[in-house]
């Protein structure tokens, strides 16, 4: 089967992110990039699936800068098949509608029976990708996996959906699509044999005209980005425990009003 | 009808729509005012009940668009989006609004895809400027804001539960209930089976007021019985740090971090939480923040309100006694 992996190319989690001299976006220098934590989740999941179906091509695809394409060697390191980067002017200010019809594009003309994403990109935290993916081209989606099975037949998958106090288990007839949450699986490190032979696998680049997109503005605009309002200076409360428990309640109650 | 607020009405799955419905109507309603329009509920269900159209009338709706169906139930996005977005269309609305759940994080995000409009998700602002809408929204789970705006209504957006505001209660207001002729698609996905998570009696950690957080320094899974002792006297949800679930100490749902759930709870207190900055993206918008560390030198200071240096595995039940006393008065 083949499954097809979109992924995202964000800054990694420890980095203190600062606003740029372009208050729409961040200062980008000196910055690590990572696979955004959800999408290795995601590859990690397709590439088991290929591995328990002793067969199949797992397609890792991003939209980006150059830059992004060590995002797709990273998941060509780590078992992917082949990678597709999608990089085209038309695609540099766009919100997540526009680059969900550029992955619907490109699916369409993969035809993947699943599409596996990461539940939500960690830089502008919109999640709202697969989802908007699904409805662009008219298929079924469960969001926030934790687990799922293929059908022996091939025809349909059975996956569960995270939910306020439950998991909902659903049969969903293929294709469709899919997001991970963590704790679907614990993400391979890449082998050093895996890191070189993703040395000579395919990135292939994709232009919005190779998928007959022409830039359609974005919906969704950024007006600029602003730092938190800093919090009040606090206060460490001294003494005992017992006396520093009873002032901190105290506190709580008389001062801040919290309980 | 013009300047209509639209809000997606998020229910207990038996016919009680849940509080932070009544948060994101009353963002609306404030909203709606602004540009002499209103705020409305759009409740798709498999059965409403006369209690839950009331309360919703109170909590600011002027008009119930109510759609009921079996196939409603469960939530599918497949179901639900088509038929919102004919309703939508029928009657040209100014915002449509939903709730940071499972569900509707989901519908919105499919639903502005079908409409071709923008979407702001996750919200905990807005204002209008110019009589357009401005949203501001976490990015970098919470190390910065972003403020964003439309190119076109509808405004479609999902509200960071326990942010906002519920209106004073309309005590005894009755409500307007239409219900709208639409088609519900079937759909092709099928529930098989629900699992509820084994109950902990205490609140949905992205819902609660309160949020009682354990870390490294709670050192292994049985020690979090007495951040829960501590949780249920005070009606707290309990979380952890990425390190105690990473450690397996507990499950990822209740991670709370830039990879897990980001919460703004009234009160929030850790318990030996060195305060990584992905933790403090989770939770720095808390209104009050305690912090209980041995290190007095933990970044969890920094952003913490009121902070004890000391064993948590002395402050935490003295904390609970402390609570329990004070709660009985």
């Amino acid at each position: 089967m083949k499954i097809l992996v979109p992924v995202k190319q964000v800054p990694d989690t420890a980095t203190q992110v600062k606003i740029g001299a372009d208050p729409k976006g961040i200062d980008t220098a000196g910055i690590t990039w990572i696979v955004s934590p959800y999408d290795e989740y995601a590859l990690e999941e397709a590439l088991r699936i290929k591995e328990k179906q002793g067969q199949g091509e797992v397609v890792a695809v991003t939209v980006g800068p150059e830059r992004a394409k060590e995002a797709l060697r990273s998941c060509l390191a780590m078992g992917a098949d082949r990678a597709l980067h999608l990089s085209d002017p038309a695609w540099e200010n766009a919100d997540s509608l526009t680059v969900a019809r550029a992955l619907a594009a490109v699916i369409k003309q993969e035809a993947p029976p699943l599409v596996l994403f990461g539940r939500q990109a960690i830089d502008d935290d919109m999640g709202a990708m697969s989802a908007q993916v699904a409805e662009v081209l008219g298929w079924p989606c469960a969001s926030w996996i934790m687990e799922e099975t293929i059908s022996e037949d091939g025809k349909s998958v059975r996956a569960g959906r995270q939910v306020e106090g439950a998991l909902e288990i659903f049969t969903i007839p293929l294709p469709c699509v899919l997001s991970a949450q963590k704790g679907l699986n614990e993400p391979r490190y890449p082998t050093l044999k895996g890191i070189m032979g993703a040395k000579k696998k395919e990135i292939k680049d994709v232009k919005a005209a190779d998928l007959g997109l022409a830039a359609d503005g974005a919906q969704l605009l950024v007006v600029a980005l602003e730092a938190l309002p800093p919090r009040p200076p606090g206060r460490i409360i001294p003494g005992e425990p017992a006396e520093a428990v009873k002032e901190l309640v105290r506190s709580l109650r008389e001062d801040a009003k919290a309980i | 009808m013009a300047s209509a607020f639209w809000c997606i009405v998020e229910d207990d799955r038996a016919g009680r729509p849940k509080k932070v419905t009544g948060e994101v109507l009353g963002e609306a309603a404030r909203l709606a005012r602004q540009l002499g329009g209103q705020a409305e509920a759009v409740w798709l269900t498999d059965k409403a009940t006369d209690e839950g159209l009331k309360q919703l009338a109170e909590w600011g709706a002027a008009r119930v668009w109510l759609l009921e169906n079996p196939a409603l139930a469960p939530y599918r996005g497949e179901v639900w989006t088509p038929a919102l977005a004919e309703l939508a269309t029928q009657h040209g609305v100014q915002a449509i609004f939903g709730a940071v759940t499972a569900r509707q994080r989901e519908l919105l995000a499919r639903l502005a895809a079908r409409i071709g409009v923008g979407l702001s998700a996750d919200s905990v602002a807005f204002s209008l400027q110019d009589g357009k809408l401005v949203a501001t929204r976490p990015v970098y789970a919470g190390k910065l804001l972003s403020k964003v705006t439309w190119s076109k209504p509808p405004w479609l957006a999902t509200l960071r539960p326990n942010v906002f505001r519920l209106e004073d209660p309309k005590t005894g207001a009755t409500p307007q209930v239409e219900r709208p002729a639409v088609a519900i698609p079937q759909g092709t996905m099928t529930l098989a089976e629900r699992k509820e998570e084994a109950s902990t009696g205490l609140p949905e950690l992205a819902e609660a007021d309160i949020v009682v957080s354990g870390g490294r320094g709670m050192k292994g899974p049985e020690n979090f019985a007495i951040l829960e002792e501590l949780a249920k006297v005070v009606g707290a949800a309990v979380g952890a740090s990425r390190a105690a679930v990473d450690a397996g100490w507990r499950p990822h749902r209740f991670q709370i971090g830039q990879t897990g759930r980001t919460i703004s709870p009234k009160l929030y207190l850790g318990f030996g939480i060195s305060g990584a900055i992905q933790h403090l993206a989770g939770m720095r918008t808390s209104k009050i923040i305690v912090a209980v560390n041995k290190d007095p030198e933990a970044p969890i200071f920094k952003v913490a309100d009121f902070g004890i240096v000391g064993d948590l595995f002395e402050v935490a039940p003295l904390l609970t006694q402390e609570f329990k006393r004070l709660l009985e008065k």
